[in-house]
């Protein structure tokens, strides 16, 4: 029993490199313990992880070998990974998502908003890397932690900030909150408070857009959708259901883990018996990657190569970031069990500075650009916080609306009209 | 219509005069179509509900049905029958058993403007799903201030079988129904059977449709009106299934039948009994159910859950808060046992309501004198 274990948790990436060379751990073994006999089909992108063998970790940012590769060719525009504009798009996304949520703690303070704040900062690469590849027709779904995957997503940070503030020109008239960003116009599905909760609802938003294109005969229908969520959410059991189906059905999902270690107080590590979240995605038959979240440049490589297989039609796949946020859980999480050594050197790795070096480094942008989009978001994210403090409160009749989308209940006719209102219409046509 | 009248009721005595009537006007229809009840034609409730499924989704291409064992098993109780071949498995979708999951699936697809259908096999699965019905279904159209609906209708068995145990016999009508945002069905026959579905099919808001497992093979007959393509009937409106002026007995699902079969028996002992077939359980029709009272002065409820905080609960306190001067008596509940269901034959009869128990009740409202207690 115990060899057949072990040439379970041998299966690693570095298991192609010729070190050892009696190890073969994608042949199934005998035992019964393992039971499928399918090969684990691992990563199908063309930067495989074995492609990496040489780092000695498991652990390998899959898209290390293309930053190497740039690097090598500095001189030459051409090998690097974006362009000028590019950069600048996803410099000032990163920007607004930090300044936007800063402002939100100075204004918790404040009293303007309250309730339940999650905030993002220090993931912004895993947003901006990720959400920046989309259509607006293609949705996001995302837990509390989404007011940076709203802003990408492109709603507006005035209709974000007010939705903050309670007010009724927020993206849903005060009645979500900071928890429950849903947005018709930009495909944001929510915004759901329970983790693991959007995994289906996202699940089942890839298989409207599969069944579009089969059943409805939309044939350009090539949507795909994005499910955020965390560590914590990957014990969850209606994750892995989601898994299954996803690959079964071959929905185009991606599964973006947004691994900042720390669920509240609880870190991964004490969590998780295997803390190798993406082994989870071949274990269902789909492709699973592991990348540095800090780094935006990398989470954009994996994340394009995963849109580009979910709109091919070749199903899902399961994106492990490994980020960090700078504040707690909540600005109500007072934080004390992170190990302050810890926060240190992540915030040495903030993904706005790194992305900026970048492309000082290669002389794609000058500082006073940067300056420039700085300045400017200041400005948005001010005028956002005006907009939000002048709307009014919801109006006392914004109560009881919108419980229904059909209030009187009497059901829509076949012309479209209530039934109820239709001069033929009988109560209970036949009286037997 | 119907629907400005249920605005205008406004228990303020003079217009109780027209909630009767529009009785009266629909009495004459209602004998009158008595006489055709011979001729026509009968249908199983299993056969109302394939037949709506099956014309739901053959006008609407963005309907289709998720569950467990609904395609090539037929559905589990056969209400699903047919489907698959008539319209392949992309729209008649074989899950696996992932409750949470495939609602959740539902969910999303239906907030992208799909129809979905959902089935439980029975109520009692629901529960591992209830987070979606509840916090991604039911509350999305309010926390997205109307932007996104949910057009979904959940359906399965709900309720008790015959010796299925503990935890396959809960009936589940009162927690959903007191949750907004949802609609909840129940319905009797097979007419209702047909109408509710392809309404709550055709709503766009969540629906919670509860099926009863022991009425399925039952035949009902059904008028030809109810076998047209377009039949649907309303949300929200409850139905009189037998007309009466002594006591009022409400009932949903399984128990309008025993009620029916309860206001029989009292019939032969001089007592006339209004059967109400509630249909509708959110939003409850609680209109018809005072109209009535206000006539008969006397109410007992009927349901088959659990008595604490269930359907009777809410119609006897509704009727106590808007009728209250017009009662003749206490409000009686009749509710099954306040214990998890048993498994033995004799037990299960007694922990859940029987035509005797309504009978008596009924005859305690008028004042007969009858013992509170049941005799084994």
């Amino acid at each position: 029993m115990s060899c057949s274990f072990s040439a379970v948790n041998s299966i690693q990436p570095r298991s192609l490199s010729t070190d050892n060379p009696s190890i073969t751990p994608f042949k199934p073994t005998p035992s019964p313990f393992l039971g499928s006999t399918l090969k684990p089909r691992f990563n199908s992108l063309k930067k495989s992880p074995s492609a990496s063998t040489r780092r000695r970790s498991s652990i390998v940012a899959v898209s290390d070998v293309v930053k190497e590769k740039s690097l090598n060719f500095k001189s030459s525009p051409s090998n690097l990974l974006i362009t000028k504009e590019e950069g600048l798009v996803l410099y000032e996304d990163m920007v607004l998502g930090r300044a936007f949520e800063d402002m939100c703690a100075q204004m918790y303070y404040r009293g303007k908003m309250f309730g339940f704040v999650h905030l993002y900062n220090g993931q912004e690469a895993v947003s901006t890397g990720c959400i920046k590849l989309l259509k607006q027709e293609d949705s996001v779904v995302s837990t509390y932690r989404d007011h940076v995957h709203s802003l990408s997503k492109g709603v507006p940070a005035r209709q974000v900030m007010s939705e903050l503030f309670g007010k009724t020109t927020g993206c849903v008239r005060g009645q979500g909150g900071s928890m429950h960003m849903f947005s018709k116009e930009f495909n944001v599905l929510g915004g759901f408070a329970f983790i693991g909760e959007g995994i289906p609802v996202a699940t089942g938003a890839a298989f409207t857009s599969r069944y579009k294109r089969e059943v409805l005969k939309e044939a350009d229908c090539d949507h795909v959708t994005m499910a955020f969520f965390g560590d914590g959410t990957c014990n969850n059991g209606q994750f892995f259901e989601c898994l299954n189906m996803a690959a079964l059905w071959k929905l185009p999902i991606i599964f973006v883990v947004e691994n900042n270690l720390w669920a509240i107080g609880m870190s991964h590590l004490r969590a998780t018996s295997d803390p190798a979240i993406w082994k989870k995605g071949p274990a269902f038959g789909m492709p699973g990657v592991h990348v540095d979240g800090m780094d935006v440049l990398k989470v954009r490589e994996v994340a394009k190569e995963a849109v580009e297989r979910a709109r091919r039609g070749e199903g899902p796949t399961l994106i492990e970031c490994e980020t960090y946020r700078f504040r707690g859980h909540s600005l109500a999480d007072p934080d004390e069990l992170r190990d302050p050594a810890e926060k240190a050197h992540y915030a040495t790795r903030d993904p706005i500075t790194a992305l900026k070096k970048y492309m000082i480094e290669n002389k794609l942008a000058s500082e006073a650009e940067f300056k420039a989009i700085d300045k400017k978001i200041d400005e948005v994210v001010e005028d956002a916080v005006e907009f939000a403090d002048a709307s009014p409160h919801p109006g006392r009749s914004q109560l009881l609306e919108n419980v229904f989308a059909d209030p009187k209940g009497f059901g829509i006719g076949p012309d479209g009209k209530y039934r109820c209102e239709d001069p033929k219409f009988t109560e209970g046509t036949a009286h037997v | 219509m119907l629907g400005i009248l249920r605005q205008k009721v406004s228990f303020g005595g003079s217009h109780i005069s027209i909630v009767e009537q529009s009785f009266l006007r629909i009495r004459p229809a209602v004998n009158a179509s008595r006489g055709y009840t011979s001729a026509a034609k009968e249908m199983t409730v299993r056969d109302a509900l394939n037949s709506a499924l099956d014309e739901e989704m053959s006008a609407d291409p963005k309907v289709f049905l998720m569950g467990e064992e609904v395609g090539e098993y037929q559905g589990a109780y056969k209400i699903s029958k047919g489907l698959l071949d008539k319209y392949g498995p992309e729209r008649v979708v074989d899950t696996p058993i992932t409750e949470a999951g495939f609602t959740g699936i539902g969910v999303g697809a239906a907030y992208y403007g799909l129809r979905p259908v959902i089935e439980f096999m029975t109520f009692n699965f629901s529960m591992q799903a209830i987070d979606h019905i509840i916090n991604s279904a039911a509350k999305s159209n309010y926390m997205s201030a109307g932007q996104i609906s949910v057009p979904i209708v959940f359906r399965g068995p709900n309720g008790a079988a015959a010796g299925v145990g503990a935890q396959h016999s809960q009936c589940y009508a009162a927690w959903y129904a007191a949750c907004p945002g949802l609609k909840v069905l129940s319905p009797y026959s097979s007419e209702d059977a047909r109408g509710l579905l392809k309404a709550a099919i055709r709503d766009p808001d969540p629906v919670v449709f509860l099926e009863n497992e022991l009425l399925y093979g039952e035949s009902f007959p059904v008028a030809a009106e109810v076998l047209d393509s377009s039949f649907c009937l309303p949300i929200g409106k409850a139905k009189i299934e037998r007309e009466g002026k002594d006591v009022t007995i409400t009932a949903f699902s399984k128990m309008v039948g025993y009620a029916l079969k309860a206001a029989e028996i009292l019939a032969n002992e001089g007592i006339s009994a209004e059967v109400i077939n509630l249909r509708s359980i959110r939003p409850m029709d609680k209109a018809t159910i005072n109209a009535s009272v206000r006539k008969t002065n006397r109410l007992v409820t009927v349901e088959e859950g659990f008595p604490q905080h269930g359907v009777g609960a809410e119609i006897c306190t509704s009727v106590i808060e808007e009728s209250f001067e017009y009662l003749d008596a206490a409000v009686e509940r009749i509710a099954g046992a306040d214990v998890p269901m048993p498994y033995a034959a004799n037990l299960e009869r007694m922990a859940v309501p029987q035509i005797e128990d309504i009978v008596r009740a009924a005859k305690r409202t008028c004042y007969r004198s009858v013992p509170k207690a049941a005799t084994a």
